[in-house]
């Protein structure tokens, strides 16, 4: 298949679609409008459904519904929106329902802009509702990675039975490069869904998707099963890029769209001969603490950067554990660093380590 | 080696948005590394619009072009006023100047001035006029080669726009030779 | 020897947890004989409610989602939209519909969701233990009204059979009571005709019971009923609000 071009929004919906996901509850908000337009389209033409719910929080109450009776759904929005769906996905996690939801992150707090920003970390990688429950979380940074990433997120979602959540931003929603929808091949020996409620047609015992368990043994319980799930999760998921990490005097963090930017800085720097590392997280849960084992000696400090006034940081210092000092460039509201005050803090941060 | 950076900018509704896309698919079909970033929200709906492209040798970071433009096609005055600073010295201003009476103030960059409404107007359709000056940007700038851009116009005006195509390639045409 | 009475199918043989005198259970049976009479028990999928019947899905003998508070009906809608040849029903009480779920009970018979909701209403927060609802009776006490409701400070009581009437997606709408013998094998007539409506494919079909809640009421099983009987049903009559043309 040749490469195509797409708004990153609408790009999401094709792979999902791809993926087998069916069923799509949204409701709009900007800057993520594009992809329940494009499903609104094409679901109808591929034997789906796509519903505008009366809000975000019924519409991941529908995704609950959905996913419950063994559909591959999907919601998205963006951070406001999001936060309205935590109470849903919250019961998601503890009913173990597979389900894909799409953050396109805006600017914060409040009903904030709807410019890129990365200020909802912590709730995507905190769990953001209550209880002891995590999501797995892919950042993807170009528009072939959102794709991919896209489509194994529904296979991961039905593997691992959780909810697993695509952040993008503005930035990877709005804007279009080359695509190539390859074959989808999931990685994954996925089994019939036979706890879905499909009816009992009489023949076997009724399915219950519950998540309450007033016998807190029971609870515990659960919550023994839900740990060993995010146990293996940790161990099999987490997704990172190294990026000239070769002699590198200090390694930046970045994610997503900043990762872009931060690609741009190294460029830059190695023509004024100052040698950059990037990790790039690919999934930020699990966050991928390996990578900081495989850090040159050559290199003298860490920086964490984002589109937030400091949130991935807290991993970056629980992955290094000590290590090396950490340090941090961020802006936030919807303003993107530019490159040139990237590369002013990591002359000051290299300068000063010296 | 190429490493074009684009900003195309104008009011909302005068096509820059599709300029920058016409640049972005001939850029893919020519096996370029390609990136398209459009100014998105509220301010779409009859202000200023804007999208960057970048066509490049080298993989593409960012898709934001901040002060490191290395040309401009400029369709309105709040654009040329928003837009100018951020071209590098050396950079190039296409402007529209049917619709703009200002003068660029950079001495360290080229600016060309593209009657592009007239010239629409005179073609018989004043929404030619993006295609008019994408014609003198690319003639200009060389960057892509004939057989991609007709490939990538083919692309833009087809299906329910298939009827302004003719009217397009011959914008396309008369923007190329001001500047030939 | 003839069987006179058997326990409907559509029960499993867990014991209740519901209080003395409490009459979500008759309710239950009633849609539970409903769905074995309609012979659809293996192809329904309830869904249960926060609140007293959050435990429904340990009584009915079909496949059960229990949903977050007042979100039945969006949960159901995902359920339907997925699965649109299956029955769905939603068991709610009136905390969980007319207070944290009236957006999705709303837009469910706005869009004509072809589910059937139960919902009971007992003018009280029963499983938090008594705190006042918004189909609380005026001068009524409750833990969150313990001078009783006023409607300066509280607003009148909701009705939300009229309210539900209104919108077109509305198919079946009707209140009914367990108080009697009679009026019992009415609130099954009603429960039938509601699913029924669904799964001919009609749209939203609704039965509301006014039930009672002896221990948060503070009262007998006998002198609720009659509480029931003077004070409910003066403001939320019984009746059908709405039903398909060819019925009228």
């Amino acid at each position: 298949m040749g490469k195509v071009l797409m708004k990153g929004n609408e790009a999401i919906g094709a792979a999902a679609i791809k993926a087998g996901c069916r069923f799509f509850f949204g409701y709009p908000i900007t800057p993520q409008n594009e992809l329940p337009e494009y499903m609104s389209r094409e679901l109808p033409k591929n034997e789906g459904v796509f519903l505008q719910a009366e809000s975000e929080v019924s519409a991941i109450n529908m995704v609950y519904g959905a996913a419950a009776s063994g559909a591959r759904v999907m919601t998205s929005s963006s951070s406001p929106g999001i936060a309205l769906k935590q109470e849903g996905i919250t019961y998601i996690a503890a009913a173990e329902l597979p389900c894909v939801i799409v953050n396109i992150v805006r600017g914060g707090p409040g009903l904030g802009g709807i410019q890129p920003a990365q200020s909802d970390y912590y709730q995507a990688t905190r769990g953001g509702g209550n209880g002891d429950y995590k999501l797995l979380v892919y950042a993807p940074a170009n528009l072939q990675e959102l794709v991919d990433l896209t489509q194994d997120a529904f296979d991961a979602a039905d593997y691992y039975r959780t909810p697993v959540m695509i952040v993008g931003d503005g930035m990877i929603g709005q804007m279009m490069e080359p695509i190539e929808f390859k074959e989808h091949i999931s990685r994954f020996a996925l089994s019939e869904k036979d706890w879905a409620t499909t009816g009992t047609k009489g023949q076997r015992e009724p399915n219950i998707i519950n998540t309450l368990f007033l016998d807190p043994a029971k609870l515990e319980e659960l919550n023994f099963r839900l740990q060993d799930k995010y146990k293996l999760i940790k161990s099999n998921e987490a997704r990172y890029e190294a990026f000239n990490m070769e002699n590198a005097q200090i390694v930046l963090v970045a994610y997503g769209t900043t990762s872009r930017i931060v690609k741009n800085v190294i460029t830059d720097l190695k023509d004024q001969g100052i040698n950059v590392g990037l990790i790039r997280p690919i999934t930020l849960w699990p966050f991928p603490e390996k990578a900081f084992d495989n850090i040159p000696s050559t290199c003298k400090a860490l920086m964490s950067v984002e589109m937030s006034f400091g949130q991935m940081i807290d991993d970056v210092k629980i992955a290094s554990n000590g290590r090396l000092p950490v340090h941090f460039y961020g802006r936030s509201g919807g303003m993107i660093p530019s490159p040139d005050d990237i590369i002013e803090k990591v002359k000051e941060v290299i300068g000063g380590a010296k | 080696m190429i490493n074009e950076k684009i900003i195309c900018a104008g009011f909302g509704g005068q096509g820059v948005m599709l300029m920058g896309q016409t640049i972005l698919y001939a850029g893919m079909v020519e096996g370029k590394e390609v990136s398209w970033l459009p100014s998105y929200g509220p301010e779409m709906r009859g202000g200023t619009a804007n999208c960057s492209v970048i066509v490049s040798d080298r993989p593409i970071g960012s898709p934001v072009i901040s002060n490191n433009a290395t040309s401009a096609i400029i369709m309105n005055l709040p654009s040329l006023i928003k837009f100018e600073k951020d071209v590098i010295s050396g950079g190039r201003l296409v402007i529209n100047s049917s619709l703009i009476e200002k003068k660029s103030s950079r001495s360290d960059i080229k600016a060309y001035y593209i009657p592009a409404n007239d010239i629409a107007v005179e073609l018989g359709n004043s929404r030619v006029a993006n295609t008019v000056l994408l014609g003198a940007y690319l003639k200009l700038t060389k960057i892509l080669s004939d057989t991609s851009i007709m490939k990538a116009l083919h692309k833009a005006f087809s299906g329910t726009k298939a009827h302004m195509l003719d009217i397009n390639m011959a914008a396309y045409e008369r923007g190329a030779d001001l500047v030939g | 020897m003839a069987i006179v009475f058997q326990k409907t199918k559509g029960l499993t043989d867990k014991e209740t947890h519901y209080c003395p005198g409490c009459t979500h259970g008759i309710i239950h049976r009633l849609t539970a004989e409903v769905l074995e009479e309609l012979n659809v028990l293996g192809d329904t999928i309830g869904v249960a409610p926060v609140g007293c019947s959050v435990l429904a899905y340990d009584y009915f003998n079909c496949d059960v989602q229990q949903a977050a508070h007042g979100r039945a009906p969006a949960v159901a809608t995902g359920i339907k939209r997925v699965q649109p040849d299956k029955v769905v029903f939603t068991y709610q009480g009136d905390g969980d519909l007319a207070s944290i779920g009236t957006a999705e009970i709303v837009h469910a018979a706005h869009r004509g969701e072809k589910i059937t909701t139960i919902f009971v209403n007992n003018a009280i927060y029963g499983m938090t233990g008594g705190q006042m609802a918004p189909t609380t009776l005026i001068g009524q006490k409750a833990t969150t009204s313990p001078y009783g409701r006023t409607a300066e400070h509280a607003g009148m009581p909701l009705r939300v059979c009229e309210m539900l009437a209104t919108i077109e997606g509305s198919v079946f709408v009707e209140r009914v009571s367990v108080d009697t013998p009679a009026n019992v094998r009415k609130a099954k007539k009603a429960i039938m005709k509601a699913f029924q409506c669904q799964i001919e494919g009609r749209g939203f079909s609704i039965v509301e019971v006014l039930s009672t809640c002896p221990v948060n009421w503070g009262m007998t099983p006998v002198d609720s009923i009659t509480w029931l009987q003077n004070n409910m049903i003066p403001y939320y009559p019984l009746g059908n609000f709405r039903k398909p043309e060819e019925d009228k």
